[in-house]
């Protein structure tokens, strides 16, 4: 299975591979998440959703369900 | 060409409003974008011989509309027939974050309307290592006007004005039309390719200073503020120290407005000549008035706290913790701070939902938050609990009085997250739930931005809701005041008149004789229409009358029942109320207050939507009839249905 978002590890430099395709994934790529941004997971709320990453020099919070539509590596 | 009217654009925490307010002052006018529930900030710039109207249109990351909110964005700028359509567009950009900033300003760089490119936050963008090559950016966007500004400190801001004034901004020579609003695939296409030549512009134009960047990316107070346990006992410490700062600092100036108004009425009442003109205007408009004035204090305190808390980002970090939370009941981590703020009042309450963009958990929101049991129902519960609930220890140390009271709390607190989760399977929509939300960097509050959200907050309800809230007044006012003359006159007779001129006896006469022109009114004889409907939960036609009366307000009860029993109401004697209650006997020599209808009644409370300005509100925020009475009908059936199982059980 290929890494996502919401698989990785915290305080790795990542970059976006590919955006599954769904309703939601036009919004996250103006949201910044294009392929190949450089993105790093910052912290995560206390059940572990939603995550907060910094994409390319602003922090975003994601769902973890989002975050699964995030190819990284 | 002459800029007679601009729009203001950008992405979210961009320091928009800010702008907007350095521009405009206070000179702005809330009205509305037809067919959307976003509401249309305008403001007028004042130049030395003439104004500009700006219009403050709704943050977007896109110009293509992910949510409803934001087509009005799409909308205005892609139809040069629009009525509120542009001469000119001023796109905020915050120059810390240029890249995903510079994607709006592209699209709507490439339309037929006139550019400024706004360059905000500079300071912030320096702070973190960043310098924007001026003239290399204007070299790649030559038909745009680029200026620097700091709206915090209103540097830039006056050069923004003259350049406004001058008018002298250039067309695009070459328009490129916007991709149609349903064709997401071309957009999202066209957002990767802009992002790509964004990305080779920022090369260019942005010299980055690595050796500045000693800035951690996690912040110690954000660790703190999301922290499993610290995190949640910080945020439940700042809403104790809310609601305290809440309740002590408006109950003074409630006070002040409730006998501010009630002498007003005494006065008139003297001054002016004895008739129904009198009448009309002591005892229907200006308590009417009074009613509406006395929300004030408790709106303008939440809202100054909340802004505060949104200004310095905390907001965002109590969204964060809290989604997980409340996703699997239809609702939002921003569906917390409406709910919360209801409890002290549903209508700041709803009014805060604003910030929800997902239109179908904005709306249950709203038709929830009015089931958290709201500062007015204290005095009712209090009454009723004194009533009917022996006060003794149960457990040994607990007060059976105050754990009823906690009880109605959660009771509330309960349902409206039960309610949601039936609506949440009842109001569809296509528009999907999604929490993308930008944390913005913490920072101290800007107080103007704070000032202008309360002002703003305050004209909303005394304008939007006042009207309606007046006009209920009245209409209640009428019924009271108004029956069938013989009726009253039949009624009044009977009371046998005291022959001395004692003035105790004459006092208490007079009083007998407001208790039967009130029962003998419209309101009166409604209330004892209802009484067979009431019946089974246990109620009698006085308590039938002051729930409708509660519909003014519920604390409006403890007067009308006073009123009925023809005692007062104020301080102390509210004892003498409860003794007349205690007594009150039905027909059949059963007492009226027992354990199975006080709770009955208690139950009627939590649920049941008796508040017009509530229900004005609602509709003010919802743009329709059809939310508020949706609204009104479900709480009333649950308040009738749970009230009559109660007074089944109890007795």
């Amino acid at each position: 299975m290929k890494q996502t978002l919401a698989t990785s590890d915290r305080g790795k430099i990542l970059h976006v591979q590919s955006v599954h395709a769904s309703a939601i994934s036009a919004k996250l790529i103006e949201m910044g998440l294009y392929v190949g941004q450089e993105v790093e997971i910052l912290f995560s709320a206390p059940f572990g959703d939603p995550i907060a990453v910094n994409v390319g020099g602003y922090v975003l919070s994601l769902r973890l369900n989002e975050a699964a539509l995030i190819e990284v590596a | 060409m002459n800029v007679n009217k601009i729009a203001l654009v950008g992405n979210p925490n961009t320091g928009k409003t800010s702008l907007f307010n350095a521009l405009t002052g206070l000179n702005q006018q809330v009205g509305n974008f037809p067919g959307v529930t976003v509401d249309k900030k305008v403001g007028k710039l004042k130049l030395s011989n003439r104004s500009i109207e700006i219009i403050d249109l709704p943050g977007t990351y896109s110009i293509y509309p992910r949510s409803k909110d934001e087509e009005v964005v799409y909308d205005i700028l892609s139809n040069p027939q629009h009525p509120d359509f542009p001469d000119a567009v001023c796109v905020v950009v915050d120059a810390s974050n240029l890249e995903r900033n510079l994607l709006l300003f592209t699209q709507i760089y490439a339309l037929a309307i006139p550019i400024v490119l706004v360059l905000n936050m500079s300071d912030i963008a320096f702070r973190k290592g960043k310098k924007i090559l001026l003239e290399k950016l204007q070299e790649e966007f030559p038909e745009a006007t680029i200026i620097e500004t700091n709206a915090r400190i209103k540097s830039g801001v006056k050069q923004l004005m003259d350049t406004l004034d001058a008018g002298n901004l250039v067309r695009h020579t070459s328009p490129k039309a916007l991709i149609a609003k349903e064709d997401v695939l071309t957009q999202q296409k066209d957002t990767e390719q802009k992002f790509q030549e964004i990305n080779a512009l920022i090369k260019k134009c942005v010299l980055q200073d690595n050796s500045t960047q000693t800035r951690r990316k996690v912040t110690r107070l954000d660790t703190l503020f999301v922290h499993p346990i610290w995190g949640y006992s910080i945020f439940l410490v700042v809403l104790l120290a809310l609601f305290q700062l809440i309740f002590t600092l408006a109950s003074f100036p409630m006070d002040l407005i409730d006998s501010l108004f009630g002498s007003l009425s005494a006065y008139l009442h003297g001054i002016l000549p004895a008739g129904m003109f009198t009448e009309l205007l002591a005892n229907g408009i200006i308590p009417g008035i009074g009613g509406v004035i006395i929300f004030i204090p408790q709106i303008v305190l939440l809202f100054f706290f909340i802004g505060i808390l949104e200004e310095t980002g905390y907001m965002s970090r109590v969204v964060f913790i809290m989604d997980r939370i409340m996703r699997p009941f239809g609702l939002n981590g921003k569906s917390v701070v409406p709910l919360l703020s209801s409890a002290a009042c549903a209508i700041p309450g709803v009014m805060s939902s604003r910030t929800i963009s997902n239109w179908k958990e904005r709306l249950i929101t709203i038709l929830v938050a009015p089931l958290m049991s709201c500062s007015a129902r204290i005095p009712v519960y209090t009454l009723l609990i004194s009533l009917v609930i022996p006060n003794r220890m149960v457990f040994g140390f607990l007060n059976l009085q105050g754990l009823i009271f906690f009880a109605l709390y959660a009771l509330g607190i309960i349902s409206a997250l039960l309610v949601a989760v039936v609506l949440r399977m009842f109001i569809k929509t296509k528009e999907e739930s999604v929490l993308l939300l930008e944390l913005p960097d913490l920072k101290s509050p800007r107080w103007k931005n704070v000032g202008i959200t309360v002002f703003d907050k305050a004209r909303l309800f005394l304008v939007g809701a006042g009207k309606i809230i007046v006009a209920i007044s009245i209409v209640l006012w009428a019924l009271g005041t108004f029956g069938p003359t013989e009726r009253i006159q039949n009624a009044v007779q009977k009371i046998e008149k005291p022959t001395s001129k004692n003035a105790i006896q004459l006092a208490a006469y007079e009083k007998q004789v407001n208790a039967v022109k009130f029962e003998n009114s419209y309101i009166g004889i409604l209330g004892k229409t209802i009484e067979p409907v009431i019946k089974p939960l246990g109620y009698d036609w006085k308590i039938g009358i002051s729930l409708i009366t509660s519909f003014a307000a519920r604390e409006v009860f403890v007067g009308s029942m006073a009123t009925i029993y023809s005692v007062d109401a104020d301080g102390e004697e509210t004892r003498s109320l409860l003794e007349k209650m205690k007594q009150e006997k039905n027909t059949d020599g059963q007492p009226v207050y027992t354990l199975a209808s006080g709770l009955s009644l208690m139950v009627f409370y939590v649920y049941a939507m008796q508040c017009m300005a509530t229900f004005a509100v609602v509709k003010r925020e919802t743009k329709s009839w059809k939310w508020p009475i949706i609204q009104l009908v479900y709480m009333g059936v649950m308040a009738y249905v749970s009230s009559w199982l109660i007074f089944q059980i109890f007795s």
